[in-house]
């Protein structure tokens, strides 16, 4: 396959949830010949340059498909970093955050659904369970919320324990 | 047109110091064609919302119309007649009668209502093949499995010229295929035609709603939707690739 079609058959299978650069896929493409799991063919009379996988690219697929993903491969969870910035930060609203996210995270679990109740085919299976995927991680962000809700209901703030060297930039930070 | 509408509806229970406000000025309408789902820690009034809509239980304060009557202005018989034949309920312990046969759950609000018993019988049959549930209706509820009982109990909900449904965890203990199915179906029914209130802690059931409204401590907070086209989704963000 050369790089439109690879482009177009990854996004038949996830239903465009993750659109592609084309200049990602060569990068891509050029990354896998360096390291010997692809090879170039021949170029064809359109002047497409199809590429093949190679024994050590089947090995490497297969590892990857075999091996789960660790937590920690993953981006750090904005929205967590925030809440907790939060809960410190005097004179920030937490409630008022937490409801703002969790409406906005219902809205995007709402969008997926109806994508979702769109895509009844059989055919759509690989599309379906992308979409799942992303309806479970959007779910699980509301839960936590709601259990964020539960737990600041119960949340008296400590007095605040600002390092010496800190105290001045906070108050002058709070005073803007 | 607006099948359901809440106007300013208090409801509190018992009086004086132990008083409690389970709504406190709750205005909500709800149009055909529309699932609205409610969300809401519990306590926050969901279940006095959904009891408040569907005639089962009186504002303190406030107006509850459906379908252009005016609750407060019914009489008990005339409240009763309105709630068999216009509203159908799904609650979470499904209320079907272990002792009759699904076809006869099915039939059973048409029954009551004085309908002849060939044509509710036909009635259940066709509501049955809706949910598919086609060769079911001679099966006790002891013979069906959990999802098919919710089906049942949703085709019983749905049964007649129903225009208000009202859903409380319709999905009870379903796995989450089965509660899936569920929830499809009942976004079907109302895009038929009816009207929606499904009151769920599940995120992802809500996600089936035109809207999600948060009620907590008896006022609601927020709304989230109604969406936008759904093609709008699919677009690269940024609009260009």
């Amino acid at each position: 396959m050369h790089g439109y079609q690879l482009r177009a058959a990854f996004e038949e299978s996830i239903g465009g949830t993750w659109p592609l650069n084309i200049g990602q896929v060569y990068t891509t493409l050029s990354r896998l010949e360096r390291d010997g799991l692809v090879r170039p063919l021949a170029k064809s009379e359109e002047g497409q340059r199809p590429y093949e996988i190679t024994d050590a690219g089947r090995a490497d697929l297969a590892a990857w498909f075999t091996t789960p993903i660790g937590r920690t491969d993953r981006p750090r969870d904005e929205l967590a970093i925030k809440l907790a910035l939060a809960l410190t930060t005097p004179g920030v609203d937490v409630p008022a955050v937490v409801q703002a996210q969790r409406s906005a995270t219902m809205r995007t679990l709402q969008e997926y659904t109806r994508l979702k109740a769109r895509a009844d085919q059989p055919a759509d299976l690989a599309w379906r369970l992308v979409l799942d995927a992303m309806l479970f991680q959007a779910e699980a962000e509301v839960r936590w919320l709601d259990h964020c809700e539960a737990s600041l209901v119960r949340y008296s703030p400590p007095p605040l324990r600002v390092p010496q060297a800190a105290q001045e930039t906070a108050t002058e930070a709070s005073r803007r | 047109m607006s099948i359901l509408e809440l106007h300013d509806v208090h409801r509190v229970h018992g009086s004086g110091p132990t008083a409690v406000h389970a709504l406190r000025g709750v205005s909500l309408t709800v149009e055909e064609g529309e699932l609205v789902a409610v969300m809401g820690p519990s306590g926050s009034g969901k279940s006095t919302l959904l009891n408040l809509a569907g005639g089962l239980d009186r504002p303190t304060k406030g107006e509850v119309v459906v379908d252009g009557t005016v609750l407060g202005g019914c009489s008990r018989r005339a409240l009763a007649a309105l709630r068999r034949r216009r509203i159908g309920y799904v609650f979470q312990d499904l209320n079907l009668l272990a002792a009759l046969t699904a076809a006869e759950n099915v039939a059973l609000p048409l029954e009551l209502d004085g309908a002849r018993l060939h044509q509710t019988r036909r009635a259940a049959l066709a509501a049955l093949a809706e949910v598919d549930l086609d060769g079911y209706g001679q099966r006790f509820p002891d013979e069906l499995s959990g999802g098919q009982q919710q089906r049942v109990a949703i085709a019983r909900a749905l049964i007649g010229e129903r225009r208000l449904v009202l859903a409380d965890e319709p999905t009870g203990a379903l796995d989450s295929q089965t509660g899936d199915a569920v929830l499809r179906l009942l976004r079907s029914k109302v895009d038929a035609g009816a009207a929606g209130v499904l009151v769920t802690h599940e995120a992802r059931h809500a996600g089936w709603a035109d809207r999600v409204v948060f009620l907590r401590d008896g006022v609601i907070v927020d709304t989230s939707g109604p969406l936008d086209q759904p093609d709008a989704l699919l677009a690269p963000p940024g609009g260009g690739r």
